[in-house]
């Protein structure tokens, strides 16, 4: 009989396998996002198993929350081919191998020639204590030995914030913003006149049909302005 | 006990950076010209609390203020000024004055500065990326060009690449040694029975990705696309400060932390810096345009440098910090003549534009003539003393083969240096460039001062290289 943990483990690691390989041959490119999430989520099993909830929680918040969103939004929005894209797989799936065997073969290698130096686990910057679980655990070292880091990670956000304003964001001619000064300004006496309007007479032959010459000065002006002093 | 004092010089510029950054948004004028005054400011503010700080460490050992950290962020700031003061102009009539511009070359010292004090693998990735990340925006800022968008779009997919590398280095060297902290690693690099083999390849992941910052061979490709795409200040800013700071961060872990081992990373240094030496005298020889020339030179200076790192010695160390002092004065200084290049409201490129310059504009050809003599290693300007020290400490160590290949490729690489001033002098005059700007003339002039009258001031420069360079071996 095995224990429950050991039950666990192999029911998230069966599905975590079965759904990586979904992914990967799934031909409905929304069903191999969605094989994704699951993915996801069996690894967070994983990692709750062994003791790290708080790298399972940031999994699936950025992991799943975002990342997979937002992949799940390119997909359905994006027009891509993904027939096309998967064209040359048999031409390809030698080669496709043959690196893949060598990376295996290099990973095999590591992995037996694995070997933790004697004095490492004295070596740790900040262990774990041992009445306290780890999202406790970073809470404490994170805004207090790490701060510096911390900062410089939010300015790298920051950087990136910019950049993509920088980079994206431009002025059209032609879009329509609210001006606040102008609408509060305005009279009644600038939009609203009362004319005398004859019994069956067309607004062709009154000649007020829009756009009438005598409000566009009043209209123009703030305009300018408006568009002057924003940026 | 935290001692929050030390990164005071990087908190004050990061804090100076938003309040400019706010100041930029709510003006909502046409205010690039004011804000590149006010982060010049933040870095003469800066350049003096740097000379202030006293060797320390902080932040639970994550940072380290000493002599050799002061000495590359004095570097990197002046390096950051010089190009700032060039954007000046140049992006004003290229339209793309904003005011974000001086803002993300601000975030990108920042970066730097983190990784000149860095004293942890996790401290010198964050600088990093705070600096590549703001380098990316600032080669795409002229978004309208097509080759400038590439070059950003490039640079980033490639840089990433190389920062996947470095992540990758840093997590097997955590992983084999326990402790990414400079000051243990040493104890957990020499374990029982040597080096293990995971660590080796930890430290090799380390140096290729540092090495793709450096734009050292075989991890250059991006380079000669890049320069050329960017806008020419962003070009210049590239080829001084962001060459300091990996380069110091890669002296710094290579001698400290790394240092008990260099056996093991000599050979890969020694073939990065020949090959890098190189490639950047014979593949510049059939450049046609001075930007992309720039970029080859760029990845030979960085091979010259390397020398000076293969030994592992003081005297090695000092030599680098040397020439990279050297290196970015005269970067400056032949970027402000590239930018100076502008006929008809256009900016022109092309080596064969300089012809005939000495008739029509003769300071702009001898500033650019003493730019090209030093940075082909003539005597008695700056460049050379950089070459100097750096194969003098090869030639100390009896690394005679980096040394007589450095020597050779500082031949070859004359041709093209020397080709140049033979366009500007004996060609057939070229209409006259359009007439410059005093900001240009300032930086030109400045960096060529340096170039000229470096050997009389030999001493103070190398006192303080010596110096910064003792710290590493202390």
């Amino acid at each position: 009989m095995i224990s429950a943990s050991a039950f666990f483990f192999y029911l998230f690691s069966a599905i975590l396998l079965a759904s990586a390989a979904a992914v990967v041959t799934s031909r409905n490119p929304v069903h191999a996002v969605l094989f994704l999430i699951l993915a996801f989520f069996n690894a967070a099993g994983l990692f709750l198993l062994a003791g790290a909830e708080f790298l399972a929680m940031i999994l699936l918040i950025v992991y799943v929350g975002a990342v997979a969103v937002l992949f799940l939004f390119v997909v359905m929005m994006l027009d891509v081919d993904f027939v096309q894209l998967r064209e040359g797989v048999q031409k390809y799936a030698p080669v496709g191998a043959a690196v893949g065997a060598v990376l295996f073969g290099e990973l095999w290698a590591v992995v037996l020639g694995w070997q933790v130096s004697p004095g490492a686990d004295s070596l740790q910057g900040s262990p774990t204590p041992a009445n306290m679980d780890n999202t406790h655990a970073l809470g404490q070292v994170l805004y207090t030995d790490y701060v510096y880091l911390f900062q410089v990670s939010s300015l790298i956000l920051l950087v990136a914030m910019i950049g993509a304003i920088v980079l994206t964001h431009r002025r059209r001619e032609g879009t329509r913003r609210q001006n606040i000064t102008m609408q509060q300004t305005r009279s009644v006496r600038d939009t609203l006149e009362t004319l005398q309007v004859r019994m069956g007479a067309g607004v062709q032959e009154l000649g007020i049909l829009r756009p009438r010459p005598r409000a566009e000065p009043a209209e123009e002006e703030p305009r300018h302005e408006h568009a002057a002093g924003d940026h | 006990m935290m001692n929050w004092a030390a990164a005071s010089p990087e908190i004050f510029l990061a804090v100076a950076g938003m309040a400019i950054l706010l100041f930029g948004v709510l003006l909502k004028k046409e205010n690039a010209a004011l804000c590149t005054m006010l982060v010049l400011g933040a870095f003469a503010a800066t350049f003096v609390m740097v000379m202030q700080t006293v060797p320390q460490t902080a932040y639970s050992s994550l940072f380290v203020t000493d002599a050799f950290a002061s000495y590359a962020k004095l570097l990197i700031l002046a390096g950051g000024a010089l190009t700032m003061v060039l954007s000046l102009d140049y992006n004003e009539r290229q339209g793309i004055g904003r005011f974000e511009f001086p803002v993300l070359m601000l975030f990108s010292t920042v970066g730097m500065m983190t990784m000149a004090s860095a004293a942890n693998l996790m401290t010198l990735y964050m600088g990093l990326e705070l600096m590549s990340l703001s380098i990316y925006v600032l080669a795409a800022f002229a978004r309208e060009e097509l080759r400038s968008a590439e070059a950003g779009l490039k640079y980033f997919v490639l840089s990433a690449l190389a920062s996947g590398l470095l992540l990758y280095g840093i997590s097997l060297t955590y992983g084999f040694a326990g402790t990414m902290d400079f000051a243990k690693l040493p104890d957990a690099v020499t374990g029982v029975d040597g080096v293990s083999t995971g660590l080796m390849v930890g430290i090799a992941f380390v140096i290729a990705g540092l090495a793709f910052k450096l734009s050292a061979v075989p991890f250059h490709m991006w380079t000669p696309d890049v320069y050329e795409g960017a806008p020419t200040p962003v070009t210049a800013f590239m080829s001084t400060a962001p060459k300091v700071a990996p380069f110091v961060v890669l002296l710094r872990v290579l001698i400290g932390p790394f240092g008990h081992v260099s056996v093991q990373w000599q050979p890969i240094i020694e073939v990065v810096s020949i090959a890098s030496m190189l490639l950047g005298s014979f593949a510049a020889i059939g450049q046609t345009n001075i930007k992309r020339l720039m970029a080859y030179s760029s990845i030979g200076h960085m091979g010259y440098a390397l020398v000076g790192l293969a030994p592992g010695t003081e005297s090695g160390v000092r030599g680098v910090l040397i020439y990279l002092l050297t290196y970015v004065a005269m970067s400056a200084g032949a970027f402000a003549c590239v930018i100076a290049m502008r006929r008809q409201g256009k900016s022109v490129e092309r080596i064969s534009d300089l012809a005939g310059l000495a008739k029509t504009d003769l300071p702009l050809a001898s500033l650019l003539t003493l730019f090209m003599f030093s940075m082909a290693g003539v005597p008695p300007f700056a460049g050379f003393f950089g070459k100097l020290y750096v194969f003098l400490a090869a030639v100390q160590s009896g690394l005679w083969l980096l040394a007589i290949v450095g020597i050779l490729t500082s031949v070859v690489a004359c041709y093209y240096y020397i080709r140049i001033i033979k366009v500007m002098f004996f060609d057939a005059p070229a209409p006259a460039f359009d007439t410059r700007s005093a900001s240009v003339s300032f930086v030109a002039i400045a960096s060529g001062m340096f170039t000229l009258l470096f050997v009389l001031a030999l001493g103070p420069f190398t006192g303080a290289a010596e110096a910064a360079a003792r710290v590493l071996f202390g």
